[in-house]
């Protein structure tokens, strides 16, 4: 029988130990994203070189993730429309249904629903990608071909998310404006030409959408820096690989949510 | 699948986004060619300005004239600024009187502008010298109770 006394003491040690050593994983694992991300910028001039590599992972990340976006968006709209009138007729002034509809769309659940969805959607995929091919050491093949994986494999990558992201966020706007307008205006019968003129009179280019696109631009910077990291990072195991596509998942919507947070302070204050 | 096929496709979809861009541009928001139209700056001095933003719309007889640009306190004579820029396409006579209005009983406040009689017109620059203030509900609301307990009791 040991003294109890020792053994909690003991437990707290160990406690602070695994604590200390996870902070250390932690800053490390940082300091290698960090090193990775500026790795990743310097080889990226060979992703647009040899543009078809782009082009095909914008094929993947960009095009097949169109439906889901575009479906996604489009029911994102049509709900809004409902709830909307619901409120504001109470008050009187359904007719701004096309305000609301297109001010939420255009300045936060376009840019932040999209981003969400395309780290699920496309973000997963290149990770699972990225990962099986190291797990199964093509990486490393690469490498003793003297060929840079990073330059080959990840860069495109990147690009083809960063460029998709905007125009999918784009596309999920327009979806939603346009299911916003199919519950408001052809099914409830809100007047149609107050529905547009009030939402031009109240929506602007440079201070709505323009943050909606530039938004959309860090989140896609964001989310495909995430995929292809935890890819590249990954253990090489099943089980490693599994567990980074879920961390790409989690830490994509963390970084998509505080970004938003962080981008909304700086852009939406009135002065 | 080969390239030709895989370049059509990300050709749509890069098509597709742009038309989206261009929807929420010209459709949902005021890119409309009215808006790149030239603009002249005016600026006029109000005692308060109430609840008045930057971007909040000039009109003249109900009808969008321009937008205020501009808000800031001049410490000399303890007077708002508000500058505003105003379509090329409409001119104003120099004695146009300025008022802050609202629209509605709750809605938004913005800048009228009263055409005067001058036989000169306002240019970019031009301070605007007959304003009146917006009329702040609270101090509305305060004198009308100190008028009615000032008559007292009357029975």
């Amino acid at each position: 029988m040991s003294n109890p006394r020792q053994n909690s003491g003991g437990a707290l040690l160990s406690g602070i130990t695994k604590l200390g050593h996870r902070v250390n994983d932690a800053l490390q694992r940082l300091g290698f994203a960090a090193r990775f991300f500026v790795m990743l910028l310097l080889h990226s001039g060979q992703s647009f070189r040899r543009l078809h590599l782009t082009i095909r992972e914008l094929y993947f990340s960009g095009f097949q993730s169109l439906l889901i976006i575009m479906v996604s968006g489009l029911f994102i709209g049509m709900v809004l429309g409902m709830q909307g009138y619901e409120t504001l007729q109470r008050y009187g002034s359904a007719e701004a249904l096309g305000v609301l509809v297109a001010l939420s769309l255009v300045r936060e659940l376009g840019p932040v629903v999209a981003a969400l969805l395309f780290a699920s959607r496309a973000g997963s995929s290149i990770t699972a990608e990225i990962g099986l091919m190291k797990a199964t050491e093509q990486l490393t093949a690469m490498d003793m071909m003297a060929i840079n994986p990073i330059a080959r494999v990840v860069a495109p990558r990147f690009w083809g998310g960063v460029i998709s992201m905007p125009l999918l966020a784009a596309l999920f706007s327009a979806a939603g404006v346009f299911g916003g307008y199919l519950i408001g205006v052809v099914f409830i019968g809100v007047d149609e030409g107050a529905f547009w003129s009030q939402m031009q009179a109240s929506v602007d280019f440079r201070y709505d959408v323009w943050s909606g696109i530039i938004k959309s631009f860090v989140f896609g910077v964001a989310v495909s820096l995430i995929a292809v990291f935890e890819g590249y990072d990954a253990v090489p195991t099943a089980e490693g690989v599994s567990s980074s596509i879920k961390s790409t998942v989690v830490q994509s919507a963390l970084a998509i949510l505080a970004l938003d947070f962080v981008l909304t302070s700086f852009m939406f204050r009135e002065a | 699948m080969s390239r030709k096929l895989l370049d059509l496709w990300v050709g749509i979809f890069v098509a597709l986004g742009l038309a989206g861009v261009l929807f929420l541009a010209l459709k949902v928001g005021n890119l409309s060619a009215g808006n790149f139209a030239d603009t002249y700056q005016v600026t006029a001095k109000f005692a308060n300005i109430g609840g008045l933003k930057v971007r909040a719309p000039v009109k003249s007889a109900g009808v969008v004239v321009g937008r205020v640009v501009d808000i800031h306190f001049d410490a000399k004579d303890y007077e708002a600024v508000v500058t505003f820029s105003i379509n090329e396409r409409y001119h104003f006579p120099k004695d146009t009187f300025a008022l802050i209005l609202t629209a509605g009983l709750l809605g938004e406040q913005y800048v009228g502008l009263d055409p005067g009689g001058d036989e000169k017109m306002l240019q970019g620059g031009d301070v605007i010298a007959q304003t009146q203030s917006a009329v702040v509900l609270e101090s509305l609301i305060s004198q009308f109770m100190f008028n009615k307990a000032s008559e007292g009791p009357s029975e």
